[in-house]
């Protein structure tokens, strides 16, 4: 009987239409996903119907965590470093450029102001730690919060306010930022929160 | 990992020496390893989903005087009391005298209650969005007669109250109750006086 001789077939694949896929998708989600802001503690915000997005820019952004500690941000590096100086004019302290650099590097700040240097200080991992982040102060004797607000608005009037609160805030601390703003007369501002049925 | 050609190695007997052709077949592999390498750093990296936000005004703090009060009808008035506990507390009209009925969050909740004191706006509501899908009103025109319903003349007016035991996700689900019942007029007010009495009352 003759054997039946089985030709070797090539096992080459050709890529270029999986490489067509790939870089299809890769454009795909560069064009319409936006980076993740770093923020030093998790929110999960509350869901509502609402449909309405948040502008990406021209935002200054609390972060309101449960327990308490509230922790603020504008976007633009350039208009940080100005809010920053204002800042430091107000409360007469002093940042060197090195640490002014390092600030405008911050998405969002949650510590009272004069910390800031020994924030900045610490290593990117343990920056994160609770024990570093008390949040900005509220309370009526030194309402620094007030100020950051007041200074932002100076430094950019186009600024619209967004409220990132966890859903388990007490509504105590939610109001104590809203009084806060209802000092400035700023009273139109926008809740962040996320689609309803995620 | 170059493309082995079928015809090499076979070179015919006798045959003049042929310069040999170069395979032009490139080998993509590592492309797409690193296109899929960069999919997944962009997945994780970023977020496709923007977050939602939900515009509110409040009353400012240095025009609230006797004079700039807008007084709203008693028959139109409910005052809702955010508690504790996931729980609501509302009555209607004037708070002499009231009795905080309790309900809570769900479909049968508050909201049932709000249609059901609204309900002629969120009828028309519906009606001019079935209009819209219909027509296809454009929406400008769309937004000017929304709330042009919703400021109607028998409009509830909604006190939102919030105690200090509520979550702050109870407030927005307050808020978000007020959108899905086409309640334009509503305030949120410190939970105080009266009313204060009322919700502590109840507690005991």
């Amino acid at each position: 009987m003759p054997k039946v001789k089985i030709p070797r077939k090539s096992t080459w694949v050709d890529m270029t239409a999986m490489t067509d896929v790939a870089f299809l998708l890769l454009t795909f989600f560069m064009l319409t996903s936006n980076f993740t802001k770093k923020e030093p503690i998790l929110v999960s915000t509350p869901s509502s119907i609402s449909e309405i997005k948040i502008p990406e820019v021209n935002v200054m952004t609390m972060l309101i965590d449960p327990s308490g500690r509230v922790f603020f941000g504008i976007d633009g590096q350039e208009k940080r470093r100005e809010l920053l100086s204002k800042m430091a004019d107000l409360y007469k302290l002093s940042f060197t450029p090195d640490q002014i650099k390092k600030y405008t590097l911050l998405d969002v700040y949650g510590n009272p102001l004069e910390m800031l240097p020994a924030y900045l200080a610490l290593p990117a991992e343990t920056r994160d730690n609770p024990q570093n982040n008390l949040g900005i102060p509220t309370d009526s004797t030194n309402n620094q919060l007030l100020s950051w607000v007041k200074a932002a608005r100076e430094v950019n009037p186009d600024l619209r306010i967004a409220i990132k609160a966890d859903e388990k805030t007490p509504y105590l601390v939610v109001k104590n930022v809203m009084k806060t703003l209802q000092e400035l007369d700023e009273n139109r501002y926008n809740l962040i929160t996320r689609l309803e049925g995620e | 990992m170059a493309d082995v050609s079928q015809d090499q190695g076979s070179h015919k007997k006798g045959g003049k020496k042929r310069s040999k052709k170069l395979a032009t077949r490139i080998d993509f592999t590592p492309m797409v390893d690193l296109g899929f390498l960069l999919i997944t750093f962009f997945m994780l990296a970023t977020t496709l989903i923007k977050p939602q936000t939900m515009e509110i005004t409040m009353p400012s703090s240095k025009d609230v005087q006797e004079d700039n009060q807008t007084v709203a009808k008693a028959s139109q008035a409910i005052t809702v009391i955010l508690g504790g506990k996931d729980k609501i507390y509302y009555y209607f009209g004037k708070t002499e005298g009231a009795q905080l009925i309790p309900t809570d969050y769900s479909a049968t909740g508050l909201r049932k209650v709000l249609l059901q004191k609204n309900y002629d706006i969120v009828k028309q509501v519906e009606d001019l969005k079935r209009e819209k899908a219909k027509t296809k009103m454009n929406d400008d025109l769309f937004k000017e007669q929304l709330s042009k319903i919703k400021a109607g003349k028998n409009a509830p007016v909604v006190r939102i109250m919030a105690s200090d035991d509520a979550s702050y996700k109870n407030l927005v689900d307050a808020l978000d109750e007020m959108n899905i019942c086409s309640i334009s007029r509503y305030a949120i007010v410190n939970l105080e006086g009266p009313d204060k009495d009322l919700y502590s009352k109840l507690n005991i």
